[in-house]
């Protein structure tokens, strides 16, 4: 909301300086957004007398002047075709920003003259489109007189951020209202004595909508000359960004910034029969004022005549009725309209308009009738004419409401101490009636108590806002005693646990968008309509991601396509499988493209491809970091089908996966255009079971004395099996005397038949009571080699 | 035969010094010393003597022995040290050339900065809440005291999808939270009160530009007791932001402004100076928005199903990534969400320095 401290003080009395002014509008709870005041934009341009104006010696069109700026005699180049001796002008010096061009004046010769700046034009200052000479100035005018001065652009532009509740706020009239209870001055009075009419409207209205539309009043003023508005009107308007169209639509402009008050005007020539205010039916369109076209769905509060829509009530008009400089006889409309009915219809069909803004946040409806006689009095002081009576359809609607007053609980809710006396103050010097213990907000306050609330919170903020939030006391809140339980839930700690594990292991988190590509999601199982944005930003954003790993392998590309190497990326987050509250997952995910490292001196392994073990190691990581029992995890070929049929698996307990890993698909790499290989893994956190409460002990460590005894074994086994049976079924043999069965070796080629591998284990055997004999030791060794044979077929290597 | 002796000394010791490495040296030893050696062999002649020789002779032999046996040892040692330079100077590495790399792994900005929130708001008594993210249009607008139709919606510009088929009115129309205050109401509603809880998550709004993201995250908090009031609001707050920049006299201000879901409410800035060009938090000419608060409405309080003339108190909500960029330096709100390993690791915290309390 803009408006300038000129238009300002036309409401408020006031000494207060403009700095003043824009402290409390913030303290009031009316953010200063920003001041700018023209004069200091203007400051370089003044008025200069042209003492000579003769012809360029080496140009026909251009002529050298010699300007007196008072201070000072100096040549100037000018191209205009009305410069000549004797005029006076408003000169720009070299080094002055010129607003119009938008460039910097600067001293330079011009065929061979020297020329030290320039004689403007009024678009060359921005103040119209008028181009084909310099501005002329009366012959008394003062020499260096500012050129802000004369063409009253000394005013500065206060532009404040008005909250959605404040409506009355959206109008000059309601800050100064503010201003004025905050101490800064006081209201002016307000004249809305009536016109009197002299004769009946020939147009008539209906309301058919009554609930869209409780009133609607309609007078005419025949004989108007509708020119331009006055100079005041339209330096206002201009200042706060309005461009003057003509004098009826300057005044509603007007009056709908300066007293919130949105109004519209008709050619009553135009108009064939009387006015109906009716819902719309589906097709019925418009050309409206703003040079677009509306069709309408049912149910749009629409003003008719015969001839079909004029305009959509509150919120645009239409071209069929406008006014335009022919216009002798005008309508003028000055209505209530519903605020939701307005919110519905401008969203429907996407239109702003300074009207709608105002209805839709609620204007005052007891203004009506009075501002309809400011506006017939604004018509018939600027363009003449003869009032109608007013045509009046509907009543004012009355949203009378009290609110019980309570003075102590001001000082229970805020804490600040405010007497009783001063309360009463501010809320009447707000507009409020303050009476046996019950306030009635004026009706230009329709945010306080209309929500159904008691409102006496509402009541609070006026008293406080006024009186200053800076007087309210800091009371820190600081806990009495440390807090004995956990402040996180098992969620947040389990997110916080694993993405510190998979960070230390060379991993870098990762925040992606909750959303993915439809299509792309679509690869990582899910297509869900269900999880489809009615309404996403972008086609690439719109469907809720089933899985991480499509956002992670997207993110590697990324940085592979910019030469950044290859990533280790992981991220913690949400994943979609419905709309509904337990649809949403829990997930840790992570994934590593290309090479575990860069090529280095020390040797190849540093440079290994990565591979589904890495991918294990971090999916390992993660469960243990969760809490998750992990040595008791099964390993099954079931993972979903975006990984590596072959080089992917779930870890499970039972039929809960706990987590799944693998070689991301190559089909899935070469549709988005991925280098591969890349390998991942995907934690469901909410899926780990919550550990028994046993305390922070821990179980008793015991350590035997004994010194354990390492043996190797390698075997035969087909060349399908999967190794960790074999390492299952040696664990088995003795449970309490084999503590570890590791894999040194897998080898396949020489030497091993086609068709067999040869897996090298290491076994530990940790006795506990005493000292294994050589014949213990071999007894152990037969059972191993004899299990490994009954179980997987395994024999021993010759 | 003293003169045997010492000829044999200076045969034995010339032989000892010529041993240039440790095998010559023991066979030096075993010629001297040795079961069939020189010396031994003379000792083996001394049954023949009479008592006489034999005693002085044996006196020589034996210091002969010490001196020998001495001399070898000495030498002995030098070669070892010899060797050891050889072998020292033959393993000497470049020690200009690079260590195996190890991948180091990076804490999103994002987390670290509601770790930090968690650890201060824990240290307060605050303990943390969570909700979904896909909502329903009572717990995201309705409950918290945005009318149907209200331009406050419109604030919020919100994702939409596809009604839940099973469920009827504002529960069946689903949508992307807005802002984590659908937590105030599901908190209350689970919890009861008094609670004191603070929320941290993604919330959506339809909106992509230079500083606006369609995802982002936001921390709220929420106090609800029966003497709680806007006092106790300013005073979190000022702890808050004076733990969180790190910054002990920082400045704050209070604003009006409007939230539907509070009443009175709040704007909050901090003190700042823009001077120089760039931002610095703290004593300055200048102020910063850096959240919205207010006391909780009477009617989101009562549609948690509680009393608002018994229980009142105050919440608060703040962008994690604006709080994050203002006190990093992090310069472009996009980038968060671009996955640049150059920014992840230069933007990035060490996952072993995790935020508390104690160590700041």
């Amino acid at each position: 909301m803009k408006f300038t401290l000129g238009w300002l003080k036309e409401h408020l009395d006031t000494d207060a300086s403009l700095e003043e002014i824009t402290d409390k509008l913030t303290a009031l709870g009316l953010e200063l957004e920003g001041v700018e005041n023209p004069a200091e934009k203007f400051a370089p341009f003044k008025v200069t007398y042209v003492e000579s104006a003769e012809k360029h010696p080496d140009a026909d069109r251009l002529k050298v002047c010699i300007v007196d700026t008072g201070s000072e005699k100096l040549q100037v180049v000018c191209g205009a075709p009305n410069a000549k001796a004797g005029m006076k002008g408003i000169f720009a010096p070299a080094g002055s920003y010129v607003p119009g061009t938008d460039m910097v004046l600067k001293k330079g010769v011009i065929r061979g003259q020297e020329s030290n700046g320039m004689l403007v034009s009024e678009r060359e200052m921005g103040l119209s489109d008028e181009h084909e000479g310099i501005i002329e100035l009366p012959e008394d005018t003062e020499i260096g007189t500012a050129f802000a001065d004369i063409f009253g652009m000394d005013d500065p532009v206060i532009d404040i951020a008005v909250t959605p509740n404040r409506a009355d706020c959206a109008g000059v009239r309601g800050i100064a209202r503010d201003l004025a209870a905050g101490g800064l001055g006081t209201l002016k009075p307000l004249d809305t004595t009536p016109v009197k009419g002299n004769y009946k409207s020939s147009v008539g209205i209906k309301i058919t909508a009554k609930e869209q539309c409780p009133l609607f009043l309609g007078r005419m003023v025949k004989g108007v000359k509708n020119g331009q508005s006055p100079t005041w009107m339209q330096e206002r308007l201009k200042a706060v960004g309005l461009r003057p169209i003509s004098a009826l639509v300057d005044i509603t402009n007007y009056m709908s910034i300066d007293l919130c008050r949105p109004l519209h005007v008709y050619d009553v020539a135009k108009l064939k029969g009387d006015i109906d205010v009716r819902l719309s039916k589906a097709g019925e369109s418009f050309e409206a004022l703003n040079d677009k076209s509306y069709t309408l769905s049912d149910g749009m509060t629409a003003i008719m005549d015969e001839s079909g829509v004029l305009g959509l009530g509150g919120i645009v008009g239409g071209v069929s009725t406008g006014c335009t400089e022919e216009t002798t006889d005008v309508l003028i409309e000055c209505a209530y309209f519903d605020p939701y009915a307005i919110a519905k219809t401008g969203r429907a069909l996407q239109i702003e308009s300074d009207a709608r803004y105002r209805f839709e946040r609620g204007v005052d409806p007891a203004f009506t009738i009075k501002a309809m006689e400011i506006a017939t009095r604004l018509v018939m002081d600027i363009c003449g004419g003869e009032a109608s009576e007013v045509v009046q359809a509907g009543e004012v609607p009355d949203f009378t409401r009290e609110i019980d007053f309570d003075p102590a609980y001001t000082k229970k809710l805020s804490g600040m101490d405010v007497a009783e006396k001063r309360q009463t103050e501010i809320l009447e010097s707000l507009g409020f009636t303050v009476k046996a213990g019950k306030v009635t907000p004026p009706t230009w306050r329709g945010d306080v108590a209309m929500d159904g609330s008691n409102g006496k919170a509402d009541l609070v903020e006026e008293i406080i806002r006024v009186e200053g939030y800076d007087k309210l006391e800091a009371i820190p809140v600081r806990s009495d005693h440390a807090i004995s339980t956990s402040a996180e839930t098992l969620n947040a700690k389990r997110m916080r646990k694993t993405r510190t594990a998979l960070a230390a292991r060379g991993l870098s988190e990762c925040v992606t968008w909750s959303f993915m590509p439809k299509k792309l999601a679509a690869y990582f199982g899910s297509n869900d309509n269900a999880l489809t944005l009615t309404n996403p930003i972008s086609s690439d954003l719109d469907q809720m991601r089933p899985s991480i790993l499509g956002n992670l392998i997207q993110a590697a590309g990324g940085n592979a396509a910019k030469g950044l190497g290859y990533s280790y990326l992981f991220e913690v987050g949400p994943v979609f499988t419905s709309s509904k509250v337990d649809g949403q997952l829990s997930i840790a995910a992570g994934i590593r493209t290309g090479s575990a490292g860069p090529r280095h001196w020390s040797g190849a392994e540093v440079h290994r491809a990565i591979d589904i073990y890495d991918a294990k190691a971090d999916a390992f990581a993660a469960l243990e970091a969760a809490g998750a029992p992990t040595g008791n995890l099964q390993t099954a070929r079931s993972a979903p089908d975006y990984f590596h049929p072959g080089r992917s698996a779930t870890l499970s307990l039972g039929k809960n996966v706990l987590a799944q890993f693998g070689e991301i698909h190559p089909a899935i790499l070469e549709e988005m255009d991925i280098k591969g290989p890349v390998c991942g893994f995907e934690v469901f956190l909410d899926n780990i079971p919550a550990g028994k409460t046993k305390g922070p002990a821990r179980k008793l460590l015991e350590m035997s004395q004994f010194q354990p005894v390492n043996r190797d074994f390698a075997f035969i086994v087909d060349e399908m099996l999967e190794v960790d049976t074999l390492v299952r079924a040696i664990k088995g043999v003795e449970r309490n005397l084999i503590t570890d069965v590791s894999v040194f070796d897998v080898y396949q080629g020489k030497g091993v038949e086609e068709g067999k591998k040869s897996v090298a284990l290491n076994v530990v055997l940790q006795p506990t009571k005493q000292t294994l004999t050589d014949a213990e030791i071999e007894s152990i060794s037969t059972k191993i080699i004899d299990i490994a044979a009954s179980k997987v077929g395994a024999t021993l290597r010759a | 035969m003293s003169a045997n002796i010492s000829e044999l000394k200076e045969e034995l010791t010339s032989l000892i010094s010529a041993a240039n490495d440790l095998d010559t040296l023991e066979a030096a030893r075993v010629q001297a010393l040795g079961k069939k050696g020189r010396i031994t062999g003379l000792m083996k002649t001394l049954g023949g003597m009479d008592p006489e020789e034999r005693k002085t002779t044996g006196q020589a032999l034996n210091v002969l022995k010490d001196e020998i046996a001495a001399l070898i040892e000495g030498q002995e040692r030098a070669l070892k040290k010899q060797e050891m330079e050889q072998r020292l100077a033959s393993e000497t590495l470049d020690v200009s050339l690079s260590p195996r790399p190890e991948t180091k792994g990076k804490i999103h900005p994002i987390s670290q900065t509601m770790e930090e929130l968690q650890s201060i708001f824990a240290s307060m008594g605050f303990s943390l809440a969570e909700g979904p993210d896909i909502e329903d249009d009572w717990h995201n607008f309705t409950a918290l005291n945005f009318p149907p139709g209200h331009p406050a919606r419109e604030m919020h510009d919100t994702f939409y999808l596809p009604d839940d088929p099973d469920e009827q009115g504002e529960a069946a129309k689903k949508l992307l939270r807005t802002h984590t205050s659908t937590v105030q109401i599901r908190a209350m509603q689970e919890q009861g009160v008094p609670i004191k809880i603070i929320v941290m998550g993604r919330t959506y709004r339809s909106d992509y530009d230079i500083t606006h993201t369609p995802m982002f995250h936001q921390c709220e908090g929420l106090i609800i007791d029966k003497d709680i009031h806007m006092g106790h609001l300013k005073g979190c707050l000022m702890d808050f932001v004076r733990a969180y920049f790190e910054v002990e006299d920082l400045p704050i201000q209070f604003r009006p402004s409007y939230f539907p879901f509070t009443e009175p409410s709040a704007e909050m800035d901090i003190g700042c100076s823009r001077k120089g060009g760039g931002l610095k938090i703290g004593h300055g000419d200048d102020w910063l928005e850096i959240l919205g608060c207010g006391m909780v409405h009477p009617n989101v309080i009562k549609n948690c199903g509680f009393d608002p003339d018994e229980y009142q108190g105050f919440a608060f909500g703040m962008g994690v990534e604006r709080i994050a960029m203002l006190k990093y330096g992090i310069p472009d709100l996009r980038t968060f969400f671009e996955s640049d390993n150059r920014w992840l690791s230069h933007y990035g915290f060490d996952p072993l320095d995790r935020p508390n309390r104690a160590t700041g």
